[in-house]
């Protein structure tokens, strides 16, 4: 399983990377590969505001439609419009290419609310 | 299909169609048809034909067994077929002066009545086309109550563990939804939501026995903590099956409610026909029901626009699906409540039964017993990558629908059986061997059923594609 060492994690499944003054955001490879082929995403609009584990975008798949929680509080900055035509990169490059969105956080320090990539290995093997 | 579409390709030719029958005023020229029409030329045997060969490609409650649990499913005598054709039931209109459709009337205020027995509910209204509409209009009823009452309360508490169209119907009406976590037996504790629980909680939306086929043990306790707050209670009626005869919502609390006709009260639907989804209320928000109602005034049945003042308005045109509520009407006059209640013993029995030869073979994600339905938890049990959607699919290459999948959300690989009072032992037994054989397949010969289904008339289809880039037109 593909856990990256540099990032944050949500118990939700989203992780959360630094970025200069912005943080971004997507899903683990955990979780795109429990959801199955993903076929549509619905993305919050920029400028929108979210407080910490606030639902904040949608992802459906073959299998169902799921909530995504917004890892920390923040203005959403910049989203990933090519997942609007292409919802399988974030099957293919969940860390990469299949990001969500970029979030300009109230309060950085909130990511110690979230895992390290050990304790979430652990959360998902449990 | 195709071999009459090259049929129709290859023979279409111009055809004239001569009238022979003599007619005594003349078509105007301008009107008269200079060339042939374009139509194909097939014979009445080659069309019967492909409409029989169609029409056998249709899988059907006729056919075989269908373990969904969901619209359609149980089986639907044919004799309310029958009754439902009757001419006086079906040649009128609904604008017919009252007096000239009493007996319309009559069934459906006899319907009412029955739903009211079995609730312990005050008034019905069966406009409501199917579930989800009966859910939108009950929280119409729910959210016009507490504008007249004037209190502000804008939000729904959905469990985890209810049905999709719950959030959704409530965002519908305009309400805010709040999910509230089930426990880890898949049951709902009063004291979280008593935690969650605000003065602006207009109503708790609950389907008891809830999706996992447990009763709600705390159920009393719930509607305690919910009336003392000023909220309502709301009752999904899908499961219904489960407790006729048994248990009336009324009784434990509830304050609305529907009834899935299509699926309790054994009329069809599955394959989007017409269904029906009869709203229940009590008495203190009966002013609040769409609006006409059915009402009778010494001996004669009347359509009734009175309670115009309160009522969230009309949910349907004229009267709701008239023949689906006749052939419920049907339905529970030849059971009676005795035969009503006996069918949920059944269904319960059935699913227990089915339950046990199941659950050494596979995880029940919820007990040693369930009510009308039960879910199992393949993960672990299937070998070499083999999942739940395969062994659904495999299910099909044995003749068998495949039962719900992936729901509810809080099982993992879950497949959710409710094999319904309509189904004999000997088919359980059946449909059980055939599980417990896809179970041994996925460890012996993965392959075929990550191929299958192989032998229904079309194969496994691309669900990915056809999601994201759907061919709406051929």
């Amino acid at each position: 399983m593909n856990i990256p060492s540099n990032l944050f994690y949500a118990k939700t499944h989203e992780w959360a990377k630094k970025d200069g003054d912005k943080i971004i955001v997507g899903i683990t490879d955990y979780a795109q590969h429990e959801i199955t082929d993903i076929v549509h995403v619905e993305l919050p609009e920029v400028g929108k505001k979210f407080t910490q584990a606030q639902a904040c975008a949608v992802v459906e798949s073959v299998k169902s439609a799921f909530d995504i929680y917004c890892p920390v509080s923040g203005t959403v900055v910049e989203i990933n419009e090519e997942l609007l035509s292409s919802p399988e990169l974030i099957n293919q490059d969940a860390y990469g290419k299949g990001f969500f969105f970029a979030i300009k956080p109230e309060n950085e320090d909130e990511l110690k609310n979230l895992m390290s990539a050990q304790d979430y290995e652990k959360t998902i093997q449990g | 299909m195709e071999k009459i579409l090259n049929e129709i390709n290859s023979d279409k030719q111009d055809i004239e169609l001569n009238c022979d029958v003599a007619l005594d005023f003349e078509i105007d020229k301008k009107y008269q048809r200079t060339t042939p029409i374009n139509i194909p030329d097939l014979s009445e045997s080659t069309i019967v034909r492909h409409f029989t060969v169609l029409s056998r490609k249709n899988f059907a409650l006729s056919n075989t067994f269908y373990p969904l649990g969901s619209c359609t499913m149980k089986y639907n005598p044919v004799v309310n077929e029958k009754i439902a054709k009757f001419n006086s039931f079906i040649n009128i209109h609904p604008l017919q002066e009252e007096e000239t459709i009493q007996g319309n009337l009559e069934v459906m205020s006899e319907l009412e009545k029955t739903l009211c027995e079995v609730s312990g509910m005050d008034a019905f209204t069966l406009q409501p086309a199917a579930g989800a509409h009966g859910e939108y209009t009950g929280l119409l009823i729910i959210s016009n109550y507490f504008k007249a009452k004037g209190e502000k309360r804008t939000k729904i508490i959905v469990p985890d563990s209810a049905h999709g169209t719950n959030p959704a119907s409530a965002a519908l009406a305009g309400f805010e939804i709040i999910s509230l976590k089930s426990e880890t037996d898949g049951t709902l504790s009063a004291k979280k939501l008593s935690e969650i629980l605000t003065k602006d909680v207009a109503a708790i939306m609950m389907t008891v026995p809830n999706t996992l086929g447990i009763f709600e043990k705390q159920i009393s306790e719930i509607s305690d903590v919910m009336h003392k707050n000023g909220s309502l209670m709301y009752y999904d009626g899908a499961n219904l099956n489960a407790v006729m005869g048994m248990v009336r919502p009324a009784d434990i609390g509830f304050d609305v409610m529907h009834i899935n006709l299509h699926k309790t009260f054994s009329t069809p639907h599955g394959g989007g026909g017409p269904g029906s989804g009869p709203v229940g209320v009590k008495a203190f928000l009966k002013d609040f029901l769409p609006s006409p109602r059915i009402i009778k005034q010494s001996d004669k049945f009347k359509i009734d626009f009175g309670n115009e003042k309160y009522s969230i308005g009309q949910m349907k045109a004229f009267f709701g699906n008239f023949p689906v509520i006749l052939k419920a009407c049907a339905y529970v006059k030849a059971l009676g409540g005795k035969g009503l209640k006996q069918a949920s013993e059944y269904a319960v029995l059935n699913a227990n039964y089915l339950l046990n030869l199941l659950k050494d073979k596979i995880k029940v994600a919820t007990g040693k017993t369930c009510m009308h339905e039960f879910v199992l938890s393949s993960k672990g049990y299937l070998g070499n990558g083999v999942k739940t959607l395969d062994v659904a699919k495999r299910l099909l290459d044995y003749g068998y629908y495949a039962p719900t999948i992936y729901f509810p959300l809080i099982v993992e690989e879950a497949m959710m059986i409710e094999p319904t009072e309509t189904e004999s032992k000997q088919l359980l037994d059946e449909f059980a061997d055939v599980l417990i054989k896809i179970i041994d397949e996925s460890n012996k010969t993965p392959e075929v059923v990550k191929a299958a289904p192989v032998n229904t008339p079309v194969t496994r289809l691309n669900e990915v594609q056809a999601a994201r880039k759907p061919q709406l037109r051929w």
